[in-house]
């Protein structure tokens, strides 16, 4: 529905299925595949629609078999298609993990360049609606550790309708986290976006007394904390990080340069995760404009619990985040 | 078959042999290092396959494959070179012996994990499909991805989807150590589903029936096959391996199949050859391993600068 000239109004699940119908309009060589893509309309209605729009060779629907249809996906990429595999969620994509880490990442260099596998791996992620543990992993760091590939969060509206564009412009295999607890999310974006950067982080917010850092549904928690930080005062900045691998350095460097105070948020555990990393890097390149300790907003180290008190208690919410920028800005 | 095939077919057959047996001698120098998996032995079935297929056809091996990628035609001279690790080599060394590729051959590879392109040939086959091209996708594999979960996965889609797959089941009774029987309940290895055969793999000629048929009948219907060719290999797994779990007897049983021997027997029946002849070919390959080995020592160690390179496309 337009609301101006300029923006329009639309759900995070809208503006996947618009970018997913125009990366199958752009290029005949563009299918999807997945469970449930076609006929059910995808296990989340992202897909709804289109096996009517382009018919069953471009929408394939796939028997449950990760390994198969991912395998299948490389195959197809390396012989000149440019297949969009849908994984329903995440945690399934660990039976794939040995086709995506042992061939989609390393065909191009075993191969000493004679071949490239640009193949898209969308997937849905984030915690919440009291999945369970199995359904509730939050994978990001997993896959950021491996070169070859490219790691996209999927964090806004925004992204959600351009960046498969710009994925499909890339050679090289490209993983992109959707997050399941935004699709009924309606919020405006502009009718006319320019090209998704597949390299650049994004400062969402600007502000000069703190710097939030974070992905996926850290995003819109840390823009409400900073709003409502506002209000007493305390002016934040928020760089959604986007591009998970390879990281965007300059762009939180530059922050930190400003603000001098930093906060990571994410829903991963804390051990050897994103933040882990980002942390790492403004130690060793940002440490002498730093007034405070990097400090880091997780998931809480447990198999993430079924009740849903614990398992809104098992990742950062708004709330904490307010707290915790609270307690590092008064701290001086 | 002809005599002047029936020569190259030999010619091929020993150039493998040969080659391997040299690679076998350099790596105890250490001049080749990592895992090593030698065909010897095998070499009827990539022979006879591979002569099958057209200029067209893809290949995609597994990491027993110095047979495969030199009855696809990729120079000796490259594939020694990658053995040493040197620019020059087919995958400018980058690879190793267990990942050879050269595109212009459309030899997509050998993968050193077991199963690990059964599903990416159903994806080409899907891609070939799709682009009309009329070519078939030949996938090497052994009997030990037979238990593995992604055998069934890629066969179930190559079938759904009517691609054309040619699944080569090279049967050569052992997965590491562990001989089939301890494996599978089934000693029929055939899968439901697909349409499949078995051949007596360290026989050329029949090999190269089988093969003759299977491709002509993947290429008339579109649909997958799978061939399985019983073999033997007669070297260890790899050369790590000291081979504990089978009697040297039984090894030197199944060499009086030695597909080689058989197949220059029935060139000599058919007067094709002369036994001066063999041993002039014997020296021609000889002097072309040389040659290769010449290459590799004299080959280019890549810069360190170039380290980092094809990790992502330059673009």
């Amino acid at each position: 529905m337009k609301n101006s000239m300029t923006t329009l109004s639309i759900t995070y699940r809208e503006a996947l299925n618009q970018g997913l119908r125009e990366a199958l309009q752009n290029d005949e060589r563009v299918f999807l595949m997945g469970e449930d893509v076609g006929r059910y309309g995808g296990a989340f209605a992202v897909s709804k629609g289109l096996l009517q729009e382009f018919g069953e060779d471009r929408i394939m629907d796939v028997p449950l078999l990760e390994a198969g249809f991912v395998g299948a996906g490389i195959g197809a990429a390396m012989a000149g298609m440019k297949p969009i595999i849908e994984i329903m969620t995440v945690n399934f994509s660990l039976f794939a993990m040995d086709q995506i880490v042992n061939n989609a990442a390393t065909l191009q260099h075993m191969s000493g360049g004679q071949l490239n596998v640009p193949l898209i791996i969308r997937m849905g992620s984030g915690i919440g609606r009291q999945l369970g543990t199995q359904h509730s992993h939050s994978w990001e760091p997993f896959y950021a550790h491996i070169p070859g590939l490219i790691v996209l969060s999927v964090g806004t509206h925004e992204d959600a309708r351009s960046m498969l564009h710009a994925a499909l412009q890339s050679h090289d295999p490209v993983l992109l986290f959707e997050y399941t607890m935004l699709l009924n999310l309606e919020k405006e974006i502009a009718t006319d976006l320019p090209i998704a950067s597949l390299s650049k982080a994004k400062v969402l917010r600007e502000g000069k007394d703190i710097s939030i850092i974070t992905y996926g549904t850290g995003v819109y928690k840390s823009l409400e904390a900073a709003a409502e930080l506002a209000s007493v005062g305390i002016d934040a900045e928020v760089i959604d990080l986007r591009v998970l691998r390879p990281l965007d350095e300059s762009t939180f460097l530059t922050s930190i340069a400003k603000t001098h105070r930093v906060l990571i948020v994410e829903d991963a555990w804390r051990s050897v995760s994103i933040s882990s990393e980002v942390s790492a890097r403004i130690m060793e390149n940002g440490f002498y404009n730093l007034d405070a300790p990097v400090q880091r907003l997780c998931g809480i180290e447990v198999p993430i619990p079924y009740p849903v008190h614990l398992e809104e208690a098992a990742i950062p919410q708004k709330i904490d985040i307010i707290s915790t920028v609270k307690k590092m800005i008064y701290r001086n | 078959m002809d005599a002047k095939k029936g020569l190259l077919l030999l010619y091929q057959m020993l150039l493998m042999r040969r080659f391997e047996e040299k690679a076998a001698e350099l790596y105890t120098k250490a001049k080749i290092r990592g895992f090593h998996h030698l065909y010897i032995g095998e070499e009827a079935t990539a022979v006879g396959v591979i002569q099958t297929l057209t200029d067209d056809d893809i290949v995609l091996s597994t990491y027993r494959e110095h047979g495969h990628a030199l009855a696809r035609g990729i120079d000796p001279d490259l594939i020694m070179a990658e053995m040493y690790g040197k620019l020059e080599g087919c995958s400018r060394g980058r690879g190793g012996a267990m990942h050879l590729f050269d595109s212009s051959k459309k030899f997509y590879g050998s993968n050193a994990v077991v199963s690990g392109n059964l599903s990416i040939a159903v994806g080409m086959a899907l891609a070939s499909k799709r682009q009309k091209k009329n070519n078939i996708i030949c996938c090497f594999f052994s009997e030990d991805d037979i238990a593995k979960c992604e055998f069934q996965e890629a066969l179930n889609l190559a079938a759904l989807w009517k691609v054309p797959v040619l699944f080569v089941c090279e049967n050569n009774l052992y997965a590491t150590g562990k001989a089939v029987r301890y494996s599978h309940t089934a000693t029929e290895l055939e899968k439901k589903g697909i349409a499949s055969s078995s051949v007596d793999g360290m026989n050329l000629i029949k090999v190269m029936q089988a093969a003759h048929a299977v491709v002509g009948k993947i290429k008339s219907t579109g649909k997958p096959y799978l061939l399985i060719c019983n073999t033997y290999r007669f070297r260890a797994y790899s050369l790590f391996d000291v081979e504990l779990y089978r009697a040297k007897k039984k090894v030197e049983e199944w060499k009086r199949r030695d597909p080689i021997p058989q197949f220059e027997q029935f060139l000599l029946q058919q007067q094709w050859i002369t036994e001066n002849e063999i041993a002039a070919f014997e020296n021609k390959i000889k002097t072309k391993i040389q040659k290769a080995l010449d290459f590799a020592e004299e080959g280019a160690r890549e810069p360190l600068m170039q380290l980092t390179k094809f990790v992502y496309s330059e673009i």
